[in-house]
């Protein structure tokens, strides 16, 4: 079976792990790839909910700068604001580093890239759990401040695990864009999957081969996701009626 | 929204943030470099109509091919909406720069190999990089509208179909004069947000050297060594793009009744 496989599709054998293929490098990169995308998604998460109290609870000023943040982001190509934040980040470690004294650092990719896609997923995040915390029904809050329970009493126990339920879905789409944005780091020569796959495939030539493989691995992740999203979904929803199969 | 109580836009912390934002705006045109500008200025312009074009070929087709894909997955037999499920998560499963690369380099240097390619007539087409461009964008629209389709399908209230087929309507008419309409109706919405990420995923046709407006900008950076002018140039043009996208939406979403009586 094997065999018959590898006669008909020789470059298959490219895919190997030990270095004749190219497995390993495939690995390592969707390993980065994944890594930066959990970072980004947990800044992101951060962001979107001081962003989201901040819209709902904050200042005219603190609201109208969190409006501008989240509809530039979200007006500006990813591809864009990740250029000018790479730059505009390392030129501004740099310039820190040379303040203090220090010499010049290369900043890590990993670390860029989890600032910049962390800010790009924020300004969605903000979106996201300000509409799930908007979903909340009026009465479940009024409750809590007649029975007397502090502000932050009630974000923990009765807007977070209402509004949880309500965001789940569209968190889970974020997740996946967190996931596919990562390749945007490829332009920026940070070595995710995208760009192993395109070393891997330029060196040997055999371009589809790599890129049908990269492509399955990001498919696997995606489905991947689907799953345990659907699994949280289940479980923020548990003891709600009325919102059957998921949906 | 948030000021629905005070109507007056123009408030004093509004005021002092506009103030602020112009100081921002006039410290960057007297500070930064744009004695580069003038030389690049019709460069500039054909990036951007290239963006655009791109933009409007790909929506459109994109769109169009969306609609089967949602009604073979709202209400096609198996063999159909099998293969248009398995299509919209393949699509929306996978980075579009791994898919534009598949395309570009992948069938790209696949198609060189058979004779009966390089003698048709297409090859001139095929050795070019927009055409690669155009079809990956055309198909990324697809797999995502495609998902919205199926559901703006599935909403159209079951009951304007059974008076349609009461009425005796062939199913083609009932699909042409109702169904249809109805389901691009509860699609609009989310039409207008498709569109800015189908704009602001025009860029990464740049990687495989068609000169848009993206590639238009990192030439420049190349070229004369200045980084922050040509980005913050290329997020003020996708920006007003934006906008525009927006407000087109908006008008034509208020022409169209949203609630029949």
């Amino acid at each position: 079976m094997m065999e018959t496989l590898l006669d008909a599709f020789p470059t298959l054998a490219l895919l190997a792990w030990e270095p004749p293929g190219w497995g390993a490098n495939l690995m390592r990169g969707l390993g980065n790839s994944l890594q930066i995308a959990l970072g980004a998604y947990a800044l992101g998460l951060l962001i979107g909910t001081f962003g989201a109290f901040g819209k709902l609870h904050g200042g005219p000023v603190t609201r109208d700068l969190l409006a501008i943040y989240t509809t530039v982001v979200r007006a500006v190509p990813e591809l864009v604001l990740i250029l000018i934040l790479y730059f505009a980040v390392t030129d501004l470690v740099n310039q820190g580093m040379v303040a203090m004294g220090y010499a010049r650092v290369q900043v890590s990719g990993v670390a860029a890239g989890i600032a910049v896609l962390g800010v790009v997923q924020g300004a969605y995040s903000v979106e996201v759990i300000r509409g799930a915390i908007m979903a909340v029904p009026a009465g479940q809050l009024e409750a809590a401040k007649a029975m007397g329970m502090p502000p932050l009493k009630t974000a923990w126990r009765i807007t977070l695990p209402l509004m949880l339920s309500n965001a789940i879905p569209g968190l889970a789409n974020l997740w996946l864009i967190a996931t596919k944005d990562t390749a945007l780091l490829a332009i920026v020569g940070f070595a995710e999957l995208t760009l192993q796959t395109r070393q891997a495939a330029s060196s040997t030539k055999a371009f589809l081969t790599f890129f049908l493989a990269a492509g399955i691995l990001y498919l696997l992740v995606t489905l991947l996701s689907g799953v345990i999203f659907g699994r949280i979904e289940k479980w923020a929803r548990r003891g709600q009626r009325n919102h059957g199969a998921g949906q | 929204m948030s000021q629905s109580d005070t109507p007056k836009f123009w408030q004093t912390h509004r005021i002092v943030l506009a103030m602020f934002g112009a100081a921002i705006v006039v410290l960057c045109v007297l500070f930064l470099r744009w004695d580069w500008l003038p030389k690049y200025l019709p460069l500039i312009g054909e990036g951007i109509w290239r963006t655009l074009w791109l933009l409007a070929v790909t929506s459109v087709l994109g769109f169009l091919l969306a609609i089967p894909l949602g009604l073979a997955q709202a209400a096609g037999p198996w063999y159909l909406a099998g293969p248009a499920r398995v299509f919209c998560t393949v699509i929306r499963g996978t980075p579009l720069l791994l898919q534009l690369w598949l395309l570009y380099y992948g069938l790209g240097s696949l198609f060189p190999q058979f004779p009966a390619i390089r003698q048709s007539e297409l090859w001139p087409y095929l050795r070019q990089a927009w055409p690669y461009a155009v079809f990956a964008l055309t198909i990324s629209f697809a797999g995502y509208e495609g998902e919205v389709m199926r559901g703006a399908f599935k909403g159209v209230a079951g009951g304007q179909l059974e008076a349609a087929r009461a009425m005796g309507m062939p199913r083609l008419t009932i699909l042409r004069r109702i169904w249809l309409p109805l389901a691009i109706q509860r699609a609009l919405p989310t039409l207008g947000g498709e569109t800015v990420l189908q704009l602001k995923a025009t860029p990464l046709v740049a990687t495989i050297t068609v000169v848009d407006i993206y590639a238009v900008a990192s030439r420049v950076r190349q070229d004369t060594f200045i980084v922050y002018e040509p980005l913050l140039l290329l997020a003020v043009v996708y920006m007003v793009i934006t906008g525009l996208i927006v407000l087109a939406f908006r008008w034509f979403e208020n022409r169209v009744p949203s609630r029949v009586a």
